[in-house]
This record gives structure tokens, sequence and C-alpha cells, in this order.
């Protein structure tokens, strides 16, 4: 992990400016509360998320690499990600720009045409929003903020499956102790216990969401969701905590799907984890976002003293 | 279209409580049946090994073989086989086996799901389930 994190550059990406806005903003208000500093990349670009990948991967490539550059030139080693799917593009080009020189020529090449430098693997490090606030706080800390405010929650930690894949390109994960593990995953599950919160064991952590499957094939989304909010309630939790935004969407998108279609109602409530971290931390259930999910917890939250 | 008409009703049964939870092991025989019509749609036929001493972790390592994306299934596979060792090494007909039972259906189905999803979807390629380079020969 690179140096100091008490002050990154961030890239939200396109989710957190739409579905994702409540993640955006908990995120910048746990930093403020945490005295973490973030200062948003200039004049970011989409990752090439799914859509670009899919006409040219090399063209996706570069709309991440020029992040990097973007974070660079603005003095910054480190930028934060907090959406699953940007922090895997922004690795992946890190590793392709390294191993392939066919990806950096191309990148070369359209950057020059778009007249700036082109991104030098090595130059700026990806980190997410777990990282940035399991190393660039820790538990100890969060654990006097916190004050235990999350006891008696029982939550079950759901990270993806772009978090931890494919393991090539996150080299600094399964590095022994203090390190992530691409296979079961624990950041959230430590930040969040640090709080107070009682996490599950759940097996569907990293499980797929049915994500790419939401427009081809909505039944099959809404059966993977169901699948999974049906799995955690049966471990006993109340909360699922996310953090990433299409994982999150979905999963309260097709909560309510798997209702009004399959007939099958679910009552587990979804958070994302800057969410529960920020009212662990005495902010409001306004401040971080919580009117702007799709579902409404705050009944809960009021019974559980959050928010 | 019906994924895995004799796995996915079978599990839901037993998980609504009108059918007996099937055995550990024959969760697993369904589990490693999900696979296996995976590969067969690919035109592979299993080829007989282990890892680890079980026969779902190969069959795993087999299919992601040139289809990478196919290891968002890796860790529920290997839930699947973690489960199948608790409840076999645990006391049998406790509440906590039964409860591993539960929780060992839920992932075999969820990789029932997966694997349904990615087969009737597999003409569309391969970002995390579903597209592929559209440059790619055939992919568009």
């Amino acid at each position: 992990m690179a140096g100091d994190l008490k002050k990154v550059a961030y890239y939200p990406g396109c989710a957190l400016e739409g579905t994702g806005h409540s993640y955006n903003r908990s995120t910048k208000e746990v930093g403020k509360a945490l005295g973490l500093d973030l200062v948003e990349l200039k004049n970011w670009n989409c990752c090439g998320a799914m859509e670009v990948k899919n006409v040219d991967p090399q063209v996706q490539t570069y709309l991440s690499a020029r992040n990097l550059t973007i974070a660079q030139d603005m003095g910054f080693d480190t930028v934060m990600a907090p959406c699953n799917g940007c922090y895997h593009n922004l690795k992946k080009a890190e590793y392709d720009l390294t191993h392939n020189p066919q990806a950096a020529q191309v990148t070369e090449r359209i950057s020059k045409k778009a007249g700036h430098k082109a991104y030098e693997p090595g130059g700026v490090e990806t980190i997410h929003a777990l990282d940035w606030i399991k190393h660039g706080v820790g538990e100890e800390e969060l654990k006097q903020r916190a004050k235990g405010k999350l006891a008696g929650l029982k939550v079950a930690n759901y990270y993806g499956c772009m978090y931890t894949r494919p393991r090539h390109i996150f080299p600094e994960k399964d590095q022994g102790p203090g390190s992530e593990s691409t296979s079961k995953p624990h950041f959230m599950d430590d930040i969040l216990a640090a709080a107070g919160a009682e996490n599950v064991e759940f097996p569907l952590k990293t499980a797929c969401c049915g994500g790419a499957h939401s427009l081809s094939d909505s039944d099959i989304s809404t059966k993977l969701v169901l699948n999974i909010l049906t799995t955690a309630e049966a471990c006993g939790a109340e909360v699922i905590a996310t953090e990433c935004p299409t994982c999150h969407s979905g999963l309260e998108m097709h909560q309510v799907r798997a209702e009004k279609v399959l007939g099958r109602k679910t009552s587990v409530k979804i958070l994302y984890f800057t969410q529960l971290l920020g009212m662990a931390l005495g902010l409001s259930a306004k401040k971080v976002g919580v009117q702007e999910n799709l579902s409404d917890p705050s009944e809960f939250l009021r019974l559980k003293g959050l928010g | 279209m019906d994924l895995f008409p004799e796995i996915l009703p079978a599990i839901d049964a037993a998980l609504d409580g009108e059918a007996p939870m099937p055995a550990a092991d024959t969760l697993l025989a369904m589990a490693e049946e999900v696979v296996v019509a995976w590969l067969a749609a690919r035109g592979e036929a299993p080829d007989g090994e282990t890892v680890e001493g079980f026969r779902l972790l190969a069959l795993h390592r087999q299919g992601c073989r040139g289809t990478p994306s196919f290891n968002a299934c890796r860790e529920t596979c290997r839930e699947i086989v973690f489960r199948r060792n608790v409840v076999v090494l645990g006391e049998a007909g406790s509440a906590a086996a039964a409860r591993e039972m539960r929780l060992m259906a839920m992932t075999v189905r969820h990789l029932a799901l997966f694997v349904g999803g990615k087969l009737a979807e597999a003409g569309l390629g391969d970002f995390c389930c579903s597209s592929r380079p559209l440059r790619e020969a055939g992919a568009a």
C-alpha cells in the first residue's frame, strides 16, 4: 500500500454520480469525519466500464489509464476508487500496461492524439474505499471513534465478484497478515466489527449478484439476488453491507422485483458500509444519504438507535 | 428457460420444508452435475481429476480454462466443499449440522443459478458473465 492515505486522489466514477450517489455522499462524509482528505480528479472520465471494454478492451485500458495520468499530474501517488467496477478497471489498466506491450502502444497512441502524456505503470496505486479506511485509519481508531455504536447489528458483508477477481491484477492481496484475502475477503468485516457490528458467517460474500444479466435476463438476476438475500437472512443477518454501487443497486432493485414477480418478500436491509460506518461515527442517516437509497430502512435504523 | 429442472426444484423443496434435505454428499454431487453441464455445453468431458480431494474443485478448474470469468463461481464451489466438510465432520442430526446443510443447499442453488444464467447467455460472451469484445470473431 502506498504511503500516506490521509490525503488521496478520489475517483468516484459514473455510478457514484447516479444510482450510487448515496455511496458517494457517505464516502465523502466518512472521510471528513475521520480526517481523511479526498481530492477529486479534475476532468475525470469513465473507466470504460463494461460498455467500452466490450467494443475494444484496449480503449478501456486507455480510458482508465487517463484517470491515472490525471492523478499523477495532480501530484498523487494513490487514487481511491470506491466502485468495484472502477477499482477493477484501474487495477487492470495498471496490469495491462505493465504486461501487454500492445496495450501500452495503444494507450501511447491515443494519449498523444488526446494531447496528454501517456500513463506509465507504477506511478499511481489504485486502492478501494475499504483499503483507504482500513489502512488510512485502522481498526483501533475506528473502535475508539465509533464506541460500539453498531453493537447488536447483525451484518452480512457482501463484496461482489469484482473486488477480488481476477487475482493477478491485485498483487497486494493474499500477502499474509494485514492484507486482503481474495478467497475470503474480510476488510469490510474488520471495519464494521471495529464499529461494533456482529458479522455473520455468510457463504455468498463474493458470489455473483447477476449484475451483468440485469438487462439481458432480469429473471436470472432476480433469482440470484433473492438467493443472496434469503441466504443472508438464513445466516441471521439484519443488514447486508455493500461496497459496490452495481451490487447495491441490483440487491435493492431485485429485492423489490422478487416480491412483485416471484411473491417472495425479504426483510433484510441493504446499506453501503460507508453509510453504516458514518452512522456509527454519529452522522445522521440523512447525512450519509440513506434517503437516496431505493428502500427505506428508517424505521429499522430508528429501532437500532442509528441515524 | 428451466435451469437444471431436477436440481433447483429439489433444493427449493428441501429449503421450503416440502421435502427432506438431501444428504451433504448428494448436494455436492448436484454441484458437480451443474459444472459438468457447463463443460458439456463447451463440448468437453470431465477430465477425471480431483483438487484437494474434491471432484467439484477440479471440474471448476477445468471449466475456467479459456473462460476466466468462470472464476466468478470459484469461491462458491469452495464454500460448497467447506460446508460439506463441516457437515460430514460435525455431529450428525444436530441443529448446527441442519443449519450448515441449509447454507450448503443455498450455495449449491446459487451455483446452479449462476451457471444456468451463464449457459443461457453464453452467446454473449465473457465480461463478468455476459459480454465479449464486439470485434471478436462471431461475437456480434
